[in-house]
């Protein structure tokens, strides 16, 4: 590869002094446009400030898991009211409890309806019996909303059966969160805005500074001494790289210590895919300024390329299983969707490096594959 | 000779910016019809001066009227007396020779009959007949630099201000540039032109030579390079702008 | 004094615009060589594809014995490079861009320090300010500094004078002339036709073709015609009613007065005092003069045209 072939065959010395200066004049321009630079770090609390205000989602079609301990007639009914509803849709069975936290970790399944062993016979000789709904409130509106219409499902049944007794049954539903008990939005909306704020500081930042370069025509001066271009990108995304981090430290933290969020993993493993999110937004800010020259197109890319899909794609506010099918397929190659199921299942579920590995190295593909097109597209010379 | 009134007219002009001062007590007149060169090194207020004068920049004290309209009060009646061509050009690269003419034309508020024969006839006057129709951009540098000009009179101002319009233009169209500006002074129309060119100050009637913000000598090239003792005006502004450059370095 | 940039049959087109056709020339080490020509002539082109920084369509271009494409690495660590526009970091401070540079090229300001120092020394009080703030003049010194700073063998510069005042431009032109007493080969463009006498040697240049290369006191002696300066009272006109007189090749404005060319082969351009007289001038002086750069650039300029058209 030309790209790393230059550094070869030069002083370690000079190569290493000449990437520290370069990193030393990048930290400069960071810190003297200090106006930038309050925003990068003051944006992160402002913003978990605005989107702490739940908002409102549609649910179709959820998926939920049935657990019927008693399998009798009174059961059954119910779990074929509720199979015809267009809002819900049952694709698992479980025999078991200890099957329940099993489904959810999958991640597909939002709420699992239990039947207590002695549901019919309780409904029969007490007139009163219960039912357990237990939701996964990582996403807690859409939790809220699918046990609304469970609830409704089953309250509907319970009419029709009372309309023509005179001793009306009554079935408790009680309902029982997981993960994220307290129901609080906020939960679901620290590790969005991480990875928006990743997203703009790495993608959009490191952008712009490179094709500000271009524009004040100092790139051209770059280009004519041995600075090679690998150390030029270097030196440009280690400061973005560090000023990332801080800010998603920055959040986790009010998260932890404002919000209550909670981190149930391991805290190694969440900074380190920080890091991999980090990168692989970063890879893409390199990429982006590979193919503009100015900074006003490099921030319209970022913005409609980057930012709208992190917000609207990524599953942050809007879950991906209520999208339509399109959407749902382009989510697929937002880095952000990944990054969002991984911070997820880190803070909320508490899962391991096991549980998300593929995430992980779909965004090490993502990494791999956009070094590889800035590489090719990396000018040695002006146009 | 056209009537001699005057076109422009400042007293003690001054602009300060917080402590700095860019145009300090400025005095001097401009006739009718006249072309006045306004020299000076980068820094030395030109800009400043010329912008105070088109009612852009409001001065911090002393006096100034153009076009018989006072600087202060009457700013945006001068902008409708006067043309201004700015260094870098202010035609619209993709519009072309016709629709740039008439939309600087338009900006003005000329009469549309009047504008399309103004129009008509600046365009046969400058040879452009053949690419009227083409964009800007496909022009050739000298070619734009002639149009700009144009949209900067075709409303007949009374006075027309040039900042450094002939910066980079090969020396037969910068020639020919200078000629349309003796046409347009002939027809009557003040010219204010800056330039940093100073063989072109002696197509000047008068020039300004401007040093920290103070005019440090005013008059015709002639009598001032006798009063310099200087074969050219490269050698009077090196007489002037001397003193200039050592307070800055020490 | 062997050659040190050799340039061979290049051009270069920019869409359907000719941005250089088939330039040669040669420079040997330790010339000052300027290229003389107004925007667009294709100057930063040509500096460009030897700076290695564009390609050429055709033609080689060599620098320093090293082919401008193939060799380009070696090359960026040889030569030193000023562009058009100032390209330093303007919230840098002097210091620090200069700290930059010499990082960039794996030296120290003090290593090479006695190559700037001249250049330097004028700028040093200010040497904590932000280059941004710096005047036009000063800026431009700072950018030589940097581009010096690791001792090229020869130095590139891409209009360093353009809007640049007098005086500094002046002192740019000192500067170089002491660079050129170190040993270093200075290709340096301007649109200033005055600049020329200051060159060694001199390619004029218009419209992507050279023009002439020689020597500035070579140029003026070639040309072809002799040439007047003709003087009178009434200065406006004189350009235009002398192009009415039928003899006239050539009359352009240089300041209050007109160079004229005559189309007869003649020691004194007969009838001309007449025909001024008869459209009112007085006081008309008429004198033989040398030409200047700019005369024959004019003449060179219309010669092309007429070859061409």
């Amino acid at each position: 590869m030309r790209f790393f072939s230059i550094l070869r065959g030069q002083r370690k010395g000079a190569k290493m002094n000449r990437l520290r200066a370069f990193i030393k004049k990048e930290f400069y321009h960071i810190i003297r446009d200090w106006r930038t630079l309050i925003i990068l770090i003051g944006m992160p609390m402002a913003q978990i400030i605005l989107f702490g205000f739940a908002i409102t989602n549609e649910v179709n079609e959820a998926k939920i898991g049935i657990l019927d301990k008693a399998k009798d007639e009174e059961s059954r009914n119910i779990i074929n009211k509720i199979d015809a509803s267009s809002y819900l849709d049952i694709t698992e069975y479980l025999s078991t409890d200890e099957e329940i936290e099993k489904v959810f970790k999958k991640g597909n399944v939002k709420e699992i309806i239990v039947f207590p062993a002695d549901f019919g016979r309780d409904l029969w000789a007490n007139n009163q019996a219960d039912i357990q709904v237990v939701s996964d409130a990582t996403d807690p509106n859409t939790a809220d909303l699918i046990f609304n219409y469970t609830r409704a499902i089953i309250l509907n049944h319970l009419n029709e059966m009372n309309a023509n007794i005179e001793s009306p049954f009554q079935i408790e539903i009680n309902q029982q969160m997981l993960y994220n008990p307290a129901l609080k939005g906020v939960y679901l909306f620290v590790p969005g805005l991480i990875t928006v704020i990743l997203m703009l500081i790495s993608a959009m930042m490191t952008s712009i500074s490179i094709t500000k370069e271009k524009e004040l025509g100092t790139m051209e001066v770059l280009l004519a001494t041995p600075m090679a271009p690998v150390q030029v990108v270097l030196a440009k995304v280690i400061p973005y790289l560090l000023l990332a981090f801080i800010d998603a430290v920055l959040v986790l933290l009010l998260g932890y210590f404002v919000f209550d969020v909670p981190i149930r993993g391991s805290l190694v493993l969440l900074l380190f895919e920080t890091l991999v999110f980090i990168v692989t937004a970063l890879s893409l800010g390199v990429f982006i300024s590979t193919r503009t020259s100015s900074q006003q197109v490099a921030l319209m890319i970022s913005l409609m390329l980057l930012m709208l899909p992190t917000i609207l794609l990524s599953g942050f506010i809007f879950p991906i299983e209520n999208m339509p099918n399109p959407l749902q397929i382009i989510s697929n190659i937002v880095p952000a969707r990944w990054f969002v199921i991984i911070l997820k299942g880190i803070m909320l579920k508490g899962l391991g490096i096991a549980a998300i590995w593929e995430e992980t190295l779909i965004l090490i593909g993502f990494i791999v594959f956009f070094i590889a097109l800035s590489v090719k597209n990396y000018k040695i010379r002006l146009t | 000779m056209p009537d001699r009134g005057l076109s422009i007219e400042t007293k003690n002009l001054t602009k300060k910016f917080g402590e700095f001062t860019a145009v300090d007590r400025i005095t001097f007149e401009v006739e009718k019809g006249e072309i006045f060169g306004f020299l000076g090194a980068n820094g030395a207020g030109k800009s400043t001066a010329m912008r105070m004068l088109c009612g852009l920049l409001s001065p911090t004290s002393g006096s100034a009227t153009v076009a018989g309209m006072d600087v202060y009060r009457q700013s945006e009646k001068i902008k409708q007396r006067i043309g201004y061509m700015s260094q870098k050009f202010s035609l619209y690269e993709d519009l072309t020779v016709r629709e740039n003419l008439s939309f600087y034309g338009g900006i003005y508020g000329i009469e549309p009959k009047l504008l399309r024969k103004r129009r008509d006839a600046m365009i046969e006057e400058l040879g452009l007949k053949e690419v009227q129709n083409e964009l800007i951009k496909g022009l050739p540098l000298g070619w734009k630099q002639k149009l700009s000009f144009s949209t900067a009179v075709l409303h007949a101002p009374e006075i027309v201000f040039l900042d450094e319009p002939t910066g980079g233009v090969d020396p037969i169209t910068r020639r020919q540039f200078w000629e349309m500006i003796n046409q347009t002074a002939a027809n009557g129309t003040t010219v204010f032109v800056t330039t940093h060119y100073m063989d072109e100050a002696e197509y000047c009637d008068r020039i300004s030579m401007m040093v920290d913000g103070k005019i440090a000598a005013m008059g015709a090239t002639s009598s001032l390079k006798e009063q310099f003792n200087s074969k050219n005006m490269d050698e009077v502004f090196l007489h002037l702008a001397r003193p200039k450059e050592r307070s800055e370095n020490e | 004094m062997e050659t040190v940039v050799k340039v061979k049959a290049l051009h270069k087109t920019f869409g359907e615009v000719k941005a250089l056709a088939d330039i040669n020339f040669e420079v040997p080490g330790g010339e000052l060589f300027g290229l003389i020509g107004p925007d667009g002539a294709g100057k930063t082109t040509l500096i460009r594809i030897l700076t290695s920084l564009m390609l050429a369509e055709q033609g080689t271009a060599e620098v320093l014995g090293l082919d401008a494409v193939k060799d380009y690495k070696q090359l960026r660590k040889r030569i030193g490079y000023m562009p058009g526009k100032f390209s330093l970091y303007e919230d840098l401070s002097v210091e620090e861009n200069l700290e930059l540079f010499a990082a960039i090229f794996g030296t120290t300001i003090k290593e090479n320090y006695h190559l700037i120092q001249d250049i330097y020394d004028q700028i040093a009080p200010f040497k904590k300010r932000r280059a941004g703030k710096l005047s036009g003049g000063m800026k431009q010194k700072l950018a030589l500094s940097c581009a010096m700073i690791h001792a090229p063998e020869i130095i590139f510069l891409d209009e360093p004078t353009t809007g640049v005042d007098p005086v500094s431009r002046k002192e740019f032109w000192q500067m170089l002339d002491r660079l050129k007493k170190e040993g270093i080969t200075i290709l340096v463009s301007t649109p200033y036709m005055d600049e020329a006498g200051l060159c060694d040697r001199v390619a004029l240049i218009q419209n992507g073709r050279m023009l002439k290369i020689e020597t500035p006191e070579q140029i003026e002696k070639d040309y072809e015609f002799p040439i007047w300066s003709v003087n009178t009272n009434r200065k406006r006109h004189i350009i235009n009613d002398i192009r009415k007189f039928p003899h006239c090749r050539s009359a352009f404005m240089f300041g209050s007065e007109a160079h004229y060319t005559d189309l007869r082969n003649l020691d004194f351009p007969d009838g001309l005092y007449e025909h001024l007289t008869e459209l009112g001038h007085e006081e008309i002086d008429i004198k033989t003069i040398r030409p200047g750069i700019e005369d024959c650039f004019m003449a060179l300029m219309q010669q092309k045209e007429t070859t061409h058209a």
